[in-house]
């Protein structure tokens, strides 16, 4: 045996020598790797003791093999394998095994035979079990040979009888990842003695596997659970028979079995809802999910918190549970003394009903009435009972996370629960880590569809607002944005501590608004009767008009305006200067004042034919202006004309009107006008004539020109990047335009430039632009007849010949005579826009810190349509000095309130060298852009793989786009004192 | 039969004063060495003339274990090591160690020094006593001599709470102390493995109550004392020194922190402060969240909570203080109480119980006018308010132990008897298992049956694996054949020829004869020809031998047909076995007895 792997060897030895003679020398270096398997064996004839072999071993399983100089290596392992008496090195040998048949592209079946002879002649329990784990591997890699399957699922069943705990463990989970339980197909043409030798086996696996359910090893036991989960996950049928072993494993004394066990009992439930399991010691009987859900919920009062969690959180997805289970969960019977008490929550119900509210407790107002039956009594519950109760009581936060997300999906689920189980989310407001307080919050305002808040919960809700924790405010104020309340004191108690809220923690300003818009518009009804108290209008006397600037009066009249939305006799309420102000809030803060029908109102006559023309469908008009818009531009033939030009400037104008009044359409009309404008300017460009110029006398023109292609190029880069929903043939339609605006600078450079090498490097940069333009946009090309790619397209084989010269002359009657591309429009277009919150850049105060020290300066900001904004988005500072720093914000700092806003709350570290004085730096967000990462290429990577030989310079454009205001921040570096 | 005797000599059918008595497989253990509150006489310390009438006890116990260090359960410590005379060891756990001589001193300093009694324990009886003490890890083993060992569990409770399993050979007994079940703001729950103790001694003191969930009640004390201050009024929160004061505090402490109010909180001085330091160093002790944030921040290193000053209690705005003792009825809490009760903003938190004749409890019963020494009236026209911090378990908490312990017996202490009684039933009726609840002074013997354990040689355990059948399994007897040896005070479990061999015994062969009468017309060969087919047809699987002799041997078992000359159709058939093959003769014979198939 060992002569002949020998021979295979120097075999592949000579084979290699062969094979370089035959290639070019350049790849000789490659092919002389499989040497690998020959040094191995070389390190481990050399190795004396078993240590050394060791770390022979050891050392090579750093490096990777090739795939096709993993057999010799395999083989000389084998080799050594039976020659080793140490059993640590074999066990090492047997591992890289199954590492070395993970390799990509090697045959794995080939070692089968092998590995499973080693496993015949193995005495060593630990080796045994390392063989095994080989084989699995060996196993998984071969999904499809069911022969090799076969086989070793055989070998699994021979080893199970195996004394050693390790050994049954991996033949079990052999069995689990590999056992089928549904005969395969192919083996049908078979005889009848293998087909009925196949089903005995198939038949056997279940049963086998499930007898190891009571093995004396807490580790097989887990495993043999474990295995089964696997048949499940691979699709294999499991029978509802082992429903009771496992049920039973459930009291097991390892934490471990107890959690495999959680889980099993889950899967059962899920597979046979609706049979009927007896319920022990009595003759009746319940389905089988009620029955495992009681099971379940019995195990979140589990001694280890690892299982409390898990059957916590399996419990959230029992969705067919019967709501009289379901129900129970929440229930706990209070007892003191023998007599029965109410709970808290009852009590406040209670309360609440009986129209007294907040009243101070005496003692013993929570004092027991009546008197418990004692045997009536059941201290454990059977079921059930409670688990919830449990669960949220939790000592580790994790089951109480788990429990939570759990009451919130069976809430989704069943309106009558959600409404239960309301005052249990509402008491983990209170809890004493902010996750789980975080968590409910967010739990509720998901459920909160299906309830409404009573008086007395509202109240604890709204305590929570007082929070110094930012997130846990603004989660409530989403929360507040969806809640339904049932009565007019609600809403009053809920302005009143929101009113608190901004006076303590200003920076709430816009999250308060916001939530009293929804809150507004929610409850017109409750909302009206307190109109006038909330406005302290008076019936005969006139108040003194409210400071227009103070945010709690904004607050105030936002809720109002709102809730007058939808009810018409509303308005009739307001007094002068109200309206007055509902015209400017109307205009300032346009995103929190719906538009209103004010009846009777000459001051509001104009907007309200203004109204009647924009009216409920204002959107839709728009729609259409924007569009004729359009179409009207496109009507133009020649850009030259001057009524032309003046027409593309009035419809960018109006476009950008549109923009500011239709915040829908904001996107798509933005699009527009930037597109069109890069039009104009490429027209007025090319009307300056240079070229027909002397050189010396166009220099002057030169560089308006040149301002002018640079700035579209800008413009190009903002249209590809900033603007989400965009389709190929609108970034075709870019890039066309791009393509134009560089023709128009290589022009400007062999004009102004003399020396031909400059140009040529130009040129043939600005052809390989053409050539990924074409392979790019491959498909989009129809729409582009007359257009500047088309033409130069065609050209292309003149021009990749041509001299710099005449290719300079060539673009310029090109460009002349293309036609400008109009625009079609995508569904829906959004721009990326970013605001920054805070700083407010208001403040007179400097912020001083001492040179060559840092500051952190906290920045918040909302972005919106950003896509990635993790990798892209970054915060740029810009020192009076003109340093500019650009950093980059830690992924976690960016938070997702809701779909396509984004939040990023961020630190910056500020330093700077002493100043005489305080001055101003600037900070804003930019959007980074890079063409290799645009979807562009992402959505192809087709395309990529076939043609990553060519130069792509196209698609490594990196830069930077404005993506905020800036904001000025007063910064005071003193000098350090000594 | 082995047993194991419960004897409470204190906190039988009765709280306080708890003191039980273990004598388990020939060890006597002491649980806890605690006072009675009620009583000023000699009731006050458990009666210990019940273990020896004179002279010390260290002869009669072999050691004494403390739960955690409130009085009723380590307050008559120092009088039973130093004045009574024990010197074993006595184990509690590391906080309790360091708590423990704190509070024995204020007691000590109470009783003699403003009470004037004589006859007391002295300050260096308190140091001695603790330098007895060996202190206890959680989940440590400690052995206490070759036999016993004893090892803490969780208990909540208070800082340094455990329950203690104590354990001789196989037979175990689980001391719970005081515990709780469900989580608060500083400690974790209970918590206790499947050790499957032989008894479980239980505290029950919340037999009869099942309570509600834990953050009703702090919401409200909450929202309480937070309306209180943000009108502008005081709030007094009299407590006892330890245990739910720190509870509170963390709870304000947080909230304070999380609203960011202003309104400063004092607490009252003294061995608080002594105590808090404890606190902040055993913080493995606590619950989870404290024990993850220390490191940024210790919990107990207050930032809103400062040391009060008498003069304080007159500076206007509104303030929380918290001022021992709990039940207003003496003190500086009494003394702010008097300030503080005249206007209607202010408010007064009670926490706990309050004794009757106290003035917390004449308050909590809605009592406006209060008259004080000196003829004086006090009009009580501040908010009264009671909220319950208890950290014992309820019911429930009780019977979730059991069920994570798994005792065989359960024995309950610390609580009422009538109490006691419907959990006693409870728990008999639930579990099934048998629950005592002796008084004080009543012993209760509980049978036990421990296991032997016997070494067995390896050779007999191969060959009964050799013989094939189903793995052992753990749950399920298995019978085997072999030879136990007790020699020298051991157990052995060899092969019979090892044994044989060992004692220099003969081997003595013992063989059954039996006879089975039959009719059959045959003759004898014949007849013993069709027995020969007829096993062969039964015993499919043994080997069966028709030997030319006239026998059929199956395995060892020998079978002859005789036949008389005047009865030539009544055969007897010979049968004849040896003592291994019991089973298979007796079968023969019944199988033979009931005649051959025709």
């Amino acid at each position: 045996m060992a002569a002949h792997l020998k021979k295979r060897v120097y075999e592949e030895f000579s084979k290699v020598s062969q094979v370089t003679l035959e290639e070019v020398p350049s790849k000789k270096l490659r092919l002389t790797k499989p040497s690998k398997s020959a040094a191995l064996h070389i390190d481990l004839c050399k190795a004396t003791n078993p240590t050394d072999a060791l770390q022979y071993l050891l050392s090579f399983a750093r490096k990777p093999v090739e795939a096709e100089s993993v057999e010799g290596v395999v083989r000389i392992l084998l080799e050594h394998y039976y020659k080793e008496s140490d059993n640590s090195v074999r066990l090492k040998i047997a591992s890289l095994l199954g590492l070395l048949s993970k390799t990509q592209g090697f045959a794995s079946d080939c070692i089968v035979d092998d590995a499973i002879n080693t496993l015949n002649t193995e005495k060593s329990h630990q080796v045994l079990a390392q063989l095994l784990d080989t084989l699995l591997i060996i196993g998984t890699q071969l999904p499809d040979k069911t022969a090799v399957i076969q086989r070793l699922i055989d070998v699994a069943c021979k080893h199970l009888s195996s004394t050693y705990f390790g050994v049954r463990n991996k033949c079990l989970q052999l069995l689990g990842c590999l056992g089928t339980v549904d005969k395969p197909l192919s083996k049908e043409t078979d005889t009848g003695a293998g087909a009925g030798a196949q089903t005995s086996a198939v038949r056997d696996v279940l049963s086998l596997i499930s007898d190891y359910f009571q093995d004396q090893d807490p580790r097989v036991r887990t495993a043999a659970i474990k295995a089964m989960l696997q048949l499940h996950e691979r699709g294999m049928k499991i029978q509802q028979t082992i429903y009771n072993q496992a049920c039973k494993l459930l009291s097991d004394d390892y934490e471990q079995v107890r959690s495999a066990a959680v889980q099993m009992v889950w899967v059962l439930s899920q597979l046979y809802p609706e049979s009927i399991v007896p319920i022990p010691s009595s003759n009746e009987e319940i389905r089988l999910v009620d029955d495992s859900f009681g099971k379940i919920c019995h195990m979140v009062s589990d001694g280890s918190w690892v299982v409390r969690v898990q059957a916590a959180k399996l419990l959230g997805s029992m969705h067919q549970v019967s709501p009289h289970f379901l129900e129970q969960t929440l229930d706990k019977k209070l007892m003191s003394d023998l007599r029965r008490k109410r709970t808290a929550h009852e009590r406040a119900k209670e309360l609440y009903a009986s129209g007294e509210f907040s009243s101070g407790r005496r003692w013993a107002d929570d004092a027991p009435k009546e008197k418990v039956d004692t045997s009536g009594v059941n201290l454990i519950d059977s079921g059930a009972c409670g688990a919830f109760v449990h669960g949220l009581e939790d000592e580790m936060y994790e089951v109480r996370i788990a429990a939570v997300e759990a009451l919130c999906s069976l809430a989704q689920s069943s309106r009558s629960f959600a409404e239960k189980c309301l005052d249990f989310l509402v008491d983990m407001f209170n809890d004493e880590i902010e996750e789980v307080r975080l968590q409910s919050i967010h739990v509720l305002r998901q459920i909160s569809t299906h309830i409404t808040l009573r008086e007395d919960q509202l109240d604890t809700v709204l305590a929570v607002l007082e929070d110094s924790s930012r997130d846990i405010r603004e989660a409530l104020h989403e929360l507040l944005c969806y809640t339904n309340v049932s009565t007019k004191e609600c809403i009053q108690l809920a302005l009143l501590e929101l009113l608190k809220n901004l006076s303590k923690y200003p920076t709430d300003r816009n999250s308060v608004w916001k939530c009293l818009k929804f809150l507004g518009a929610r409850h017109p009804t409750l909302v009206l009767p307190i109109v006038p108290e909330l406005l302290s209008t008076h019936p005969y006397f006139d108040t003194p008009e409210p400071d227009m600037d103070d945010p709690a009066y904004i607050a105030v009249l936002v809720l109002v305006f709102n809730a007058a939305q939808s009810c018409p006799t509303m308005p009739a309420l307001f007094s002068d200067h109200t309206f007055r102000h509902y015209a400017y809030l109307r205009d300032s803060l346009s995103h929190l004042v719906p538009h209103l029908r004010l009846p009777g109102r000459k001051q509001t006559a104009s907007s309200g034919v203004e109204a009647s023309g924009v009216g409920s469908g204002s959107l839709e008009s728009a729609k259409n202006f924007l569009q004729d818009s359009l179409v009207r531009v496109s009507a133009l033939q020649n850009l030259e004309t001057p009524g032309a030009q003046d027409l593309l400037e009035f419809t960018i104008r109006d476009l950008l009107r549109l923009g500011e009044l239709q915040t829908e359409l904001a996107g798509s009309a933005d699009f527009c006008a930037t597109y069109l404008r890069c039009q104009l300017l490429l027209t007025k460009a090319l009307q300056e004539k240079l070229w027909t110029m002397a050189v010396p006398l166009c220099l002057k023109q030169n560089a308006k020109v040149s301002t002018a292609t640079r700035q579209i190029l800008d413009e190009t880069y903002k249209l590809e990047f900033l603007y989400s929903g965009l389709e190929t043939q609108q970034i075709a339609t870019i890039h066309n335009v791009r393509l134009q605006a560089k023709a128009l600078q290589l022009i400007l450079t062999a004009r102004s430039k003399r020396g031909v090498d400059r140009v040529l490097g130009v040129c043939e940069k600005f052809l390989q632009d053409v050539e990924s333009f074409q392979r790019l946009f491959m498909t989009e090309l129809p729409h582009f007849q007359d257009s500047f790619v088309e033409k130069l397209l065609e050209l292309m084989p003149r021009l990749t010949a041509c001299k710099p010269l005449d290719l300079v002359k060539i673009l310029q009657t090109t460009l002349r005579q293309s036609r400008c591309i109009h625009l079609k429009l995508p569904e829906q277009i959004h721009r990326a826009s970013a605001t920054i919150i805070e700083p407010t850049g208001e403040s007179d105060n400097p912020l001083r810190f001492t040179s060559g020290l840092v500051v952190a300066l906290d920045i918040d900001a909302t972005l919106e349509h950003v896509q990635d904004p993790q990798t892209t988005v970054k915060v740029q500072v810009l020192y009076p000095d003109g340093q500019s720093h650009i950093i980059h914000p830690k992924p976690g700092d960016f938070r997702t309130p809701g779909p396509g806003r984004v939040r990023l709350i961020t630190q910056v570290y500020l330093s700077h060298s002493a100043w005489t004085e305080p001055c101003q730096i600037e900070v804003r967000l930019l959007l980074a852009y890079s063409s290799s990462s645009s979807k562009l290429s992402s959505s192809k990577p087709a395309w990529n793989e076939s043609m990553d030989g060519l130069p792509t310079s196209e698609s490594s454009i990196e830069g930077t786009i404005h993506l905020s205001k800036p904001v000025k921040v007063f910064i005071m570096p003193k000098p350090a004192r000594r | 039969m082995p047993d194991i005797k419960v004897t409470p000599l204190g906190a039988g059918q009765d709280v306080g004063r708890s003191c039980i008595l273990v004598s388990i497989g020939g060890k006597n253990i002491m649980l806890d060495c605690g006072m009675h509150m009620g009583f000023n006489d000699d009731r006050r310390f458990p009666d210990f003339s019940y273990i020896t009438q004179n002279g010390r006890l260290t002869e009669f116990l072999d050691c004494v274990i403390i739960s955690h260090f409130h009085l009723d359960h380590c307050g008559a410590l120092p009088y039973m090591s130093e004045m009574v005379g024990y010197d074993g060891p006595i184990y509690m756990t590391h906080p309790t160690k360091a708590i423990c001589p704190i509070l024995l001193e204020d007691f000590r300093k109470i009783t003699v020094d403003k009470k004037g009694e004589t006859n007391f324990f002295t300050s260096q009886m308190i140091k001695d006593c603790m330098k007895k003490v060996v202190p206890l890890n959680l989940h440590q083993t400690v052995q206490v001599d070759d036999e016993l060992e004893i090892k803490a569990y969780y208990a909540g409770h208070v800082l340094g709470a455990a329950m203690v399993q104590i354990k001789v050979g196989s037979e175990s007994v689980v001391y719970t102390g005081d515990y709780n079940m469900t989580p608060d703001r500083h400690l974790g729950a209970a918590w206790i493995d499947k050790c499957r103790p032989d008894i479980l001694i239980s505290e029950s003191t919340y037999a009869t109550t099942i309570r509600d969930s834990k953050r009703c009640r702090e919401r409200d004390f909450l929202k309480k004392v937070h309306e209180t201050v943000e009108r502008g009024g005081k709030v007094l929160i009299p407590v006892f020194a330890l245990g739910r004061a720190q509870e509170l505090c963390i709870l304000l402490e947080t909230f304070w922190e999380r609203m960011n109010l202003k309104a400063p909180i004092y607490f009252s001085t003294g061995l608080t402060e002594k105590a808090n330091h404890y606190y902040k160093l055993f913080i493995t002790w606590t619950n989870q969240k404290i024990r993850k944030t220390f490191v940024q921040r210790n919990m107990f290193e207050f930032k809103h909570i400062k040391a009060f000053d008498r003069s304080y209690a007159d500076n206007p705005g509104p303030m929380v203080v918290f001022a021992t003792p709990g039940m207003l009825h003496a003190g500086q809490s009494l003394q702010i109480f008097k300030k503080w009760a005249g206007n209607e903003k202010n408010m007064v938190i009670m926490p706990g119980y309050c004794v009757q004749g106290t003035v917390g409890h004449k308050i909590l019963n809605g009592q406006k006018k209060l008259e004080m020494e000196g003829r004086a009236t006090l009009d009580v026209k501040l908010q009264v308010e009671y909220m319950s911090f208890s950290a014992h378990a309820d019911a429930k908490g009780i019977m979730q132990l059991i069920r994570m312990a798994e005792p065989r017996n359960m024995l309950l202490v610390h609580g009422e008897a009538k109490k006691m009684e419907f959990l006693k039933d409870k728990i008999e009726q639930e579990f099934s298992i048998s629950c005592f609840m002796p008084a004080n002074g009543e012993t209760t013997t509980i049978v036990t049956n421990p296991s032997v354990p016997v070494d067995i040689s390896l050779n007999l355990l191969k060959r009964e694996m050799a013989l094939g059948g189903p793995l052992p399994d753990a749950k399920k007897p298995r019978t085997m054949h072999g030879t136990l040896i007790m020699k020298d005070n051991s157990l052995r479990l060899v092969s019979p020829e090892q044994a044989l061999k060992e004692l220099g015994l003969n081997e003595h062969q013992l063989r059954f004869t039996c006879r089975v009468q039959l009719h059959d017309p045959h003759s004898d060969t014949d007849t013993l020809s069709r027995i020969y087919t007829h096993l062969k047809s039964v015993l499919k699987s043994y080997s069966i031998q028709h030997v030319p002799d006239g026998t059929v041997i199956v395995e060892s078992i020998v079978i002859k047909v005789t036949s008389s000359a005047e009865e030539p159709n009544l055969k007897v058939i010979l049968l004849s076995w040896s003592y291994q093959d019991e089973e298979l003769g007796s079968f023969l014979s019944t199988l033979l007895k009931k005649g051959l198939p025709s």
